[in-house]
């Protein structure tokens, strides 16, 4: 995974600059270890203004970039897990998602709707990486499924953004074949030749990869991202080697032929409307 | 064959091992006029074997359900291949790249009519194992599988996949190749097959891997193979940080092939011959047989329409979640398939 960052205590400023000595204003970015001004990096669409590095893009924020103002509608808010298995580990399944929902401030890892962008009517959705590791399980799988039924139906086009670990192990069975039912409406939906637009974010691995995120008519990753089927760990426990550089980056992938385009988070808008006016 | 034993089954292969010698004693002393006290002997510990068979068989945990699933001399793909079909005609390559052993496919007939077969294929010596990746295929065998499936397509020949894998293969290669991609290409062109397909899980059913050819119309389960999102190892290395710790993570799964029927995942359980499929392949190959046979002229009544159609249904109810909001902003969309797709 590309990096993260964490707050820092403030650096020693003069005395006169007060607000900027507020606790929790101050972070310091992983990738270039840079300490730089909070506000600066919200404003900068959480993209460090030194070095480039892509932070994670809250889901609403994210839709709020690329669509026009005011236009989303969101569908499917109240789906919720009813734990078939009912999962347990050291926490029970059912609490997680309790727990989840309150830190990541969302009722799942998918939200999903209708939009304008660009003044086209699109199908739309993103994953909530902070929600469960942004896992598909079944409510994800279903919003996902709804989002390309919805596209066919009104035969627009259809964006998703992934940002997942894969399929959610808490509902096992169930979460696997959800990778089968977005497929196969992503597949109903080829239809009505309307274009399907991937983007992959930091990170989408697993079964999000392995089913409609790698599906797009068109593949378009952020910077940096991670991008692969099996995670490096898991790789590497099974090879017992070090994996190389830039292994499963966006660049990676690029060089490799699996994705159209790498497209700076500032530039996601305007190259979207690109596609769609190339294509719808 | 390999003299390999599970725990479990030692008290019962014991037993067995003192009726083959039994019967050695009969036949060596068979004119000797003891021969009918041994006969009685022999037919009581024959009993016994069956009993001992049944308790051991009725109680097995989902972790010894798993470790059956991996026996090292129970049949896999080709075996069954070899007794359920003929004019067997292997198709190798993706036409890109290479030929992945780990998927194997190929033409044949099942009772006389030309189908597709697909299947992972572990190996039986370590030699062949490294051959096969030990069932997990790469990029390129998702690939042939998927040239197969269109090649199926456009002869209307039903497909018939046999499902055996811990999971696709995680390696360097794999990833360079694009092992996600080739694994979502499978999910998304199976579902628009305008042929029937019929999967059967008769080993390991393991994630996006084994799914890759299991977008099916019918999915049968043989009684001692499992399937889900993970390997109870994986699951354990990431749940309890320790690999060893498969037992209780195939309890959380609920991974086994009864727990697929009950979660309405399977159409049919394939009951396997008594022991085990490795105990008597003939059996258990007939058992499938039957069942396959069942099915397969179900699905050829229906149109190719009606065909996908019937698949979509089939995964669409899959996931079970209830709607706090039932309310949507509109109507809820249709989900037929468009009958114009060409
Ligand atoms: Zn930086």
């Amino acid at each position: 995974m590309a990096a993260w960052y964490h707050k820092v205590p403030a650096p020693k400023l003069p005395a006169t600059d007060k607000r900027a000595r507020m606790e929790g204003m101050w972070i310091k970015c992983d990738a270039c270890g840079q300490i730089v001004y909070k506000q600066e990096v919200e404003r900068n669409l959480e993209v460090c203004p030194k070095c480039g590095e892509h932070f994670p893009l809250p889901v609403r924020r994210r839709l709020d970039l690329v669509l026009d103002p005011g236009s989303f509608v969101e569908f499917d808010r109240g789906l919720e897990s009813t734990d078939p298995l009912q999962f347990s580990d050291s926490k029970r399944y059912k609490d997680r998602l309790k727990a989840s929902a309150k830190t990541a401030g969302e009722m799942e890892a998918f939200v999903g709707g209708t939009g304008r962008l660009a003044g086209r009517e699109v199908s739309i959705g993103a994953f909530h990486f902070g929600f469960l590791g942004g896992s598909m399980g079944s409510v994800v799988g279903e919003k996902v499924t709804r989002l390309f039924e919805r596209a066919t139906e009104r035969r627009i086009p259809a964006i998703i953004f992934s940002a997942s670990g894969g399929a959610r192990m808490q509902e096992a069975i169930f979460s696997l074949m959800q990778m089968a039912k977005s497929s196969a409406a992503l597949a109903r939906f080829r239809t009505v030749k309307k274009p399907y637009i991937s983007v992959l974010l930091d990170p989408t691995t697993g079964g999000v990869a392995a089913s409609f995120a790698f599906l797009g008519d068109i593949i378009l990753a952020e910077p940096k991202a991670l991008i692969g089927f099996a995670g490096p760990r898991v790789i590497e426990q099974t090879l017992r080697q070090k994996l190389p550089e830039g292994f499963q980056t966006s660049e990676f992938l690029l060089q490799h032929g699996m994705i159209d385009a790498i497209v700076h988070r500032k530039e996601m808008r305007d190259r979207l409307a690109q596609v769609l006016g190339l294509l719808a | 064959m390999s003299t390999f034993a599970l725990d479990f089954e030692k008290p019962l292969l014991e037993l067995e091992a003192k009726l083959v010698e039994l019967k050695r004693h009969a036949a060596i002393g068979a004119g000797d006029g003891d021969g009918a006290s041994l006969d009685g002997e022999i037919r009581r510990l024959e009993r016994r074997c069956a009993k001992l068979t049944q308790e051991i068989f009725a109680e097995l945990s989902r972790w010894q359900m798993v470790q059956l699933s991996r026996h090292p001399n129970r049949p896999y793909m080709l075996d069954y291949v070899q007794r359920l079909f003929t004019d067997w005609l292997e198709l190798h390559g993706d036409r890109a790249f290479a030929d992945d052993q780990a998927l194997v496919g190929g033409l044949a007939r099942f009772d006389g009519e030309p189908v597709m077969i697909l299947g992972q294929q572990k190996g039986r010596s370590t030699k062949e194992n490294l051959l096969r990746s030990f069932g997990m295929p790469r990029p390129e065998g998702y690939r042939k599988a998927l040239r197969l499936m269109k090649l199926a397509e456009r002869f209307d020949r039903p497909v018939i996949a046999f499902i055996d894998t811990p999971g696709a293969y995680p390696g360097i290669d794999a990833e360079e190749r694009g092992q996600a991609e080739a694994i979502a290409a499978c999910l998304e062109e199976m579902a628009a097959l305008r042929v029937p397909v019929l999967s059967i899980v008769i080993g390991e059913g393991g994630s996006g891997g084994a799914l890759a050819i299991g977008v099916c119309n019918r999915l049968l389960m043989l009684q001692y193979s499992w399937y889900s999102v993970i390997s109870p190892e994986s699951c354990a290395a990431i749940l309890y940080r320790d690999s060893k710790k498969g037992e209780k993570a195939a309890e959380a799964l609920k991974l086994t092939s009864r727990d697929a029927f009950e979660n309405g995942i399977v159409d049919e359980l394939i009951e396997e011959a008594p022991g085990g499929a490795h105990r008597d392949w003939e059996a258990t190959a007939g058992n499938l047989r039957a069942a396959m046979r069942k099915h397969l002229r179900e699905l050829r009544e229906m149109s190719p329409e009606q065909v996908v159609q019937d698949r979509y249904d089939k995964f669409r109810k899959i996931g079970p979640i209830t709607d706090s909001e039932a309310a949507q902003p509109e109507g809820e969309p249709a989900r037929r398939w468009p009958q114009d797709r060409s």
